[in-house]
């Protein structure tokens, strides 16, 4: 295999892994206009979660979904103290992710689960086309197919959720809530089910990416929401129009992009060390550089 | 219909800036009824539309529909009965989403949203019918987002949204105020048409006498949280500017600042 391929290899492999992430902070970041900082403690939870069933014998497509309903159950949790303790739902955010912590470490009892003996459902899902009798490897190819085809069903699936009934409900929670309440709609219970869906899907993302590294550790979730951040706004910057599928499929571009850059990134030299510092000018850049480019047009 | 008792509500009570703004406001609103709400800049008037609604607790009194007390629900659980258009185009739609997703969340209005499509073909069918009634030419642009529209054209939706699932009570509060004599004039004979179509229960604020005098069957003066004056029927329709102002002063209120601006 080439350096390109390498390069193609591991933009789109690592990349899908985060498009579940991608997904889940474009829900609160855009729709529900915060940062939910959530994120920093449902995305390491998702990966606890997994390794600790994992390890313990269970299913990894079981143990997976269990990953991001205790990262949706984070999201509830946050949803919660915002909207029945009247708490800023920043804060919220905050003092859910630090408890998630402890909770963490609580559930794989030390702060690094190795997994490379597990099965992951990329193992199980190679061996289950294998027993159709496609003759399919474990590979960085077999992961981007599988990947994609889950990716593309979960987008679908949102996409279709965002525009049922309740699904408008959530969004127009982000937008314009004093309209929705007058309406008829609880809001407290659609930026719950906003939350909860939103960390189920980065929770999701860090069950797959445990599974993939080969490893859940206490720090994987640091600086995750800058990540997810950052994605969400690369896409934003290539597409104009703003429906749903646009706006689902412009995250999901932009987690690649996001992905291509940082493995520019490293290829030029830069170290791993150095990769949140990359990651946040990523994030300043995607902010700043749309505010430029009017300055430039209209200046 | 609804009943308004006694119904009182004081902002920063007990500091230098306290306003009363509704001081024992009885008021019973019939079936068919189409009232219009006059009065100055703190009378009183949106408070007690937000009495309604349930934006604003009131401290004392009561709120009866049909008899019952609804004074202590929550926004969202009287929603079913009422329609509420405000002053500001962008307060009563959701500029980012389109304007058949706007009309699909309106026509759920107060009933549970569960995971169906909102927007179905008899839905859109049915928003088409009702845009192309307004003649604003917006029945082939469904799918256009709500930001896109001048203010007019979202008041109208807007309006559109209020009436689509026949609320019990219609409250507008001055939704003409933000819009161009021409477009207000528009929207104004909008909505007489589909109060009178639909027979809405009515309930419009607004700041301009002559609107006042001109549309509904009932009218309502307000001044300082209190009701100063009321006319009905052919009392009403006998009504002028210069013999509301009259009224305004034989009620003991000299001191009205803005008399222009109620003049206009």
């Amino acid at each position: 295999m080439n350096i390109v391929q390498t390069l193609i290899g591991n933009t789109f492999e690592q990349g899908l892994l985060f498009a579940f992430l991608g997904l889940g902070v474009l829900l609160t970041f855009r729709f529900f206009r915060f940062p939910d900082l959530t994120a920093e403690g449902s995305y390491p939870l998702g990966g606890a979660v997994a390794a600790a069933l994992l390890v313990a014998g269970v299913n990894p497509f079981a143990a997976t979904f269990a990953a991001a309903l205790a990262g949706a159950l984070a999201g509830i949790v946050t949803a919660l103290v915002h909207t029945r303790l009247r708490i800023n739902a920043i804060i919220a955010g905050i003092i859910v992710m630090t408890a998630v912590y402890t909770v963490n470490l609580r559930v794989m009892g030390r702060a690094n689960t190795p997994l490379l003996t597990t099965p992951s459902v990329f193992g199980d899902i190679v061996a289950a086309l294998n027993a159709f009798g496609l003759p399919l490897r474990e590979s960085v190819v077999a992961n981007i197919a599988i990947l994609a085809v889950f990716v593309a069903v979960v987008a679908a699936a949102m996409a279709a959720f965002l525009r049922t009934d309740l699904g408008l409900a959530v969004r127009a929670t982000g937008e314009n809530e004093t309209m929705i309440k007058a309406l008829g709609v609880d809001t407290d219970w659609t930026k719950m089910v906003g939350l909860g869906l939103s960390n189920f899907l980065i929770a999701l993302s860090g069950a797959l990416v445990a599974q993939n590294h080969g490893f859940a550790d206490i720090g994987m979730g640091i600086g995750i929401l800058v990540t997810g951040a950052a994605a969400v706004l690369i896409g934003e910057a290539i597409f104009a129009d703003r429906t749903i599928g646009v706006w689902i499929f412009a995250a999901i571009v932009g987690v690649l992009i996001y992905r291509l850059l940082v493995v520019l990134a490293l290829y030029v030299g830069l170290q791993p060390i150095d990769l949140k510092l990359i990651t946040a000018v990523l994030l300043l850049l995607a902010l700043a550089l749309p505010r430029f480019r009017h300055r430039l047009r209209f200046g | 219909m609804l009943t308004l008792e006694s119904l009182t509500k004081t902002f920063f009570a007990g500091e230098a800036s306290e306003v009363r703004a509704l001081e024992d406001v009885e008021l019973t609103i019939g079936d068919g009824d189409f009232v219009t709400v006059i009065g100055s800049n703190g009378a009183g008037k949106s408070t007690l539309l937000k009495a309604i609604v349930g934006l604003v607790r009131p401290e004392a009194g009561r709120i009866l529909l049909d008899g019952r007390d609804i004074t202590s629900d929550p926004v969202h659980r009287r929603a079913g009965w009422f329609g509420r258009i405000a002053q500001d185009p962008n307060d009563s739609t959701c500029a980012g989403m389109t304007i058949e997703e706007n009309l699909a969340m309106a026509s759920k209005r107060g009933r549970v949203r569960g995971l169906r499509r909102a927007v179905t073909p008899v839905l859109r069918e049915n928003f088409r019918a009702a845009l192309k009634e307004t003649g604003l030419g917006l029945e082939g642009r469904l799918e256009t987002r709500m930001g896109l529209l001048s203010g007019g054209q979202r008041q109208t939706i807007a309006l559109l949204m209020a009436t689509l699932a026949n609320p019990r009570l219609l409250l507008l509060d001055e939704h003409l105020a933000a819009l161009d004599p021409k477009t207000a004039e528009l929207v104004m004979g909008l909505t007489d048409r589909l109060v009178r179509e639909r027979r809405l229960t009515t309930l419009m604020i607004t700041h301009n006498m002559a609107d006042a005098i001109r549309w509904g069957s009932r009218l309502v003066m307000m001044h300082r949280g209190r009701i100063i004056f009321e006319a009905a029927g052919a009392a009403k329709a006998a009504l002028t500017v210069e013999g509301l102002v009259r009224k305004f002063h034989e009620a003991g209120h000299r001191d009205l600042a803005d008399d222009r601006l109620l003049l206009s």
